[in-house]
């Protein structure tokens, strides 16, 4: 009788052609084995703090606080590791696991650009081969991320097919993957995919949460009302999410990217609009017609422009547990804008989406409330993209 | 069982793959035919995808036109039933998981049974995931057709001991497309399947050529041609039927007796 592994309640799974079975059951049979080697782990908590820059800040906005108005507001500060955001944390994990796998090459999709320079920086640092797959569109929003994957020693492949964004990235390096797998690792970015991707990106990303309970139990004596993320496939909002599912008292809340707005076209909010599918190895929401066709979606943030959602946070929608809000374009230039302004941190347009939603949140709060927001990345590489959307040319 | 068993009886079998709605669905409906009359034993009929990840670019680029074109699974299912007033061979769909499980898996198969479609090929499902489809393909007698890769090793006896109508039997790594070598050892992967089950199997991925297509045949019970097909039609458009009919005729010629 065959079994399904790798379930969040309903979703995940492994839809993945037959001929990359074995690979991934080889990752997991891996990864089951160093998860609990205590060497695997001293050499990645060594890179973690040595080389990424963790444990990252967990920093009180005081000023954003007092000219909101109400919650306290702490930022989780993942812009500040070592390339820029916090795809780092999963790539270092996922790429030193390769090399002890005897992989010598890594491939990547990448949407802004941050988890393809995080694998070009890991691949630089171990001593592997790696090649990037970035949507058209994409590499021309994000030109100076491809610019840092070429100088960091990576090829970057510009994908023409479909919408030229991150879905279709996913699907060609998943067809490369299945060409080439003796040697190959293939480095997903988020808690996508088959199992066991969605797992172990998440036990990597979860870093995050674990220290953000820690330190805000430090400065606060006591937990967070909220936790409030961005979330594209997810990775960061889960890694944010992660050790405070247990304390029922903490809201978790996920914010997609709405796009022109929810009632438009225009948007990649999966959860919002939505439904039940199966695509790119898992069974979980993604945005599609009547007929199972992949929606065109579409957001100003090349990271969140994806038609899914991870697995794990489907099931989190599903008990209830987490709560996923939209954010419109709008609204996150407004935030990239006012905490740059306010805080003097300039967030990824990413990062902006978790800031909006705090926005509105926080002055709706009393001021003994308290809520953290993840600045998953750092925003230098929108700024060119945020000028012309505010109709100013730059050159650089 | 179903009708599948049927295209293995006439020699070494020959099954063309062909998008439908590439690039309409009466053109579709002329090479269906014209590959029945050439000696097709078995039609894969694609029911276009946005994203086909097991797909190289030419078939890509046949979904892609067929999308574009305004065909649905709805649209598709009518054209089946009335393609089956006069093709008798056994005909097979080949999509993805989303299609049918947007459509509701026991519909998708109810409709499949109704219309004449006697198996199901869902090249993103494999074993361990098979139970959602098949369970419920095996009600309405549609067989949920088997992948087996060259990278499958310990695990082809497991998928030959639960395969309906005919094993698919992947020949090389990587995506569909014309390739100039085959290089995987299918007798080592044939030798495997046929100790396991007496379900036939055909090879499929990167045939073009008879010699290839004989070659494959050889060591299995069949070859399965896309990509090659797809190129005629994208050359000739609505004009196609005739050619395929030569290279389909060409191909079965190659792999009858062999």
């Amino acid at each position: 009788m065959p079994e399904s592994k790798g379930r969040f309640g309903i979703h995940g799974g492994q839809y993945i052609p037959e001929t990359l079975m074995n690979a991934v059951i080889e990752l997991e049979r891996a990864y089951d084995h160093y998860k609990n080697d205590p060497d695997f782990n001293r050499e990645l908590t060594e890179l973690f703090n040595s080389y990424a820059g963790r444990p990252s800040l967990l920093y009180y906005a005081e000023k954003l606080t007092r000219e909101l108005g109400g919650a306290k507001i702490y930022l989780k500060r993942e812009d500040l590791n070592h390339t820029g955001s916090h795809k780092i944390n999963n790539v270092l994990g996922q790429a030193l696991l390769a090399k002890k796998m005897g992989k010598t090459r890594l491939i990547a999709e990448t949407g802004a650009g941050q988890h393809g320079v995080a694998t070009a920086t890991a691949a630089a640092l171990l001593d592997m081969e790696c090649v990037v797959f970035m949507g058209e569109e994409d590499t021309k929003r994000q030109a100076l991320n491809v610019y840092r994957m070429k100088l960091l020693g990576s090829e970057v492949i510009p994908v023409r097919t479909g919408t030229a964004t991150l879905k279709d990235a996913v699907s060609e390096a998943m067809r490369e993957w299945t060409s080439r797998i003796d040697d190959t690792h293939y480095c997903l970015g988020s808690v996508m995919g088959p199992h066991p991707f969605p797992t172990i990106v998440r036990d990597f990303q979860a870093v995050i949460s674990r220290e953000a309970r820690a330190q805000i139990l430090e400065a606060e004596g006591r937990l967070p009302d909220a936790v409030i993320a961005c979330v594209g496939g997810g990775s960061n909002a889960i890694g944010s999410f992660y050790h405070f599912i247990p304390d029922e008292s903490v809201k978790l809340i996920g914010c997609e990217a709405a796009g022109r707005g929810i009632d438009t076209f225009e948007t990649a909010a999966t959860v919002n609009t939505g439904r039940l599918g199966i695509f790119h190895g898992m069974k979980s929401y993604f945005c599609q017609d009547e007929y199972g066709q992949i929606a065109p979606v579409y957001s100003i943030s090349a990271g969140l422009d994806y038609p899914g959602i991870g697995p794990e946070h489907a099931h989190l929608h599903d008990i209830g547990r987490a709560e996923y809000v939209p954010v419109t374009d709008e609204a996150a230039v407004n935030a990239f804008e006012y905490l740059s302004r306010t805080e003097g941190i300039i967030p990824a347009i990413e990062s902006a989406h978790a800031v909006a939603y705090a926005m509105k949140l926080a002055p709706t709060l009393d001021k003994d409330k308290i809520i953290i927001i993840t600045i998953s990345g750092r925003g230098d590489k929108d700024c060119a993209a945020i000028a012309r959307y505010r109709g100013e040319d730059i050159y650089e | 069982m179903s009708n599948i068993r049927a295209a293995f009886e006439n020699g070494k079998a020959f099954i063309p793959f062909i998008t439908c709605g590439d690039p309409d669905l009466e053109t579709t409906g002329r090479v269906v035919r014209a590959a029945a009359e050439a000696g097709a034993d078995l039609i894969e009929l694609g029911i276009p995808f946005s994203d086909p990840t097991a797909e190289g670019p030419v078939i890509q680029g046949a979904n892609i036109r067929a999308l574009a074109g305004g065909v649905t699974t709805d649209k598709i299912f009518s054209f089946v039933a009335e393609l089956r007033r006069d093709v008798k061979i056994p005909l097979v769909f080949m999509t993805y998981a989303n299609v049918v499980y947007s459509y509701d898996p026991e519909r998708f198969m109810a409709r499949c049974c109704e219309t004449g479609v006697d198996g199901v090929i869902l090249p993103d499902v494999p074993y361990e995931e098979k139970d959602e489809f098949s369970a419920v393909a095996r009600q309405y007698g549609i067989d949920m057709i088997s992948l087996v890769a060259p990278t499958s090793a310990d695990r082809i006896a497991m998928i030959s001991r639960d395969a309906d109508g005919f094993i698919y039997i992947v020949s090389s790594l990587g995506v569909t497309g014309v390739r100039s070598e085959i290089t995987t050892n299918i007798g080592d992967i044939v030798k495997v399947v046929r100790e396991n089950t007496s379900v036939p199997c055909a090879v499929g991925f990167g045939i073009s050529k008879p010699e290839q297509a004989a070659a494959m045949a050889a060591q299995s019970d069949g070859a399965i041609v896309g990509s090659a097909i797809i190129r005629i039609i994208e050359q000739y458009g609505t004009e196609a039927a005739p050619h395929v009919y030569e290279y389909v005729k060409a191909m079965k010629d190659a792999v009858r007796g062999v």
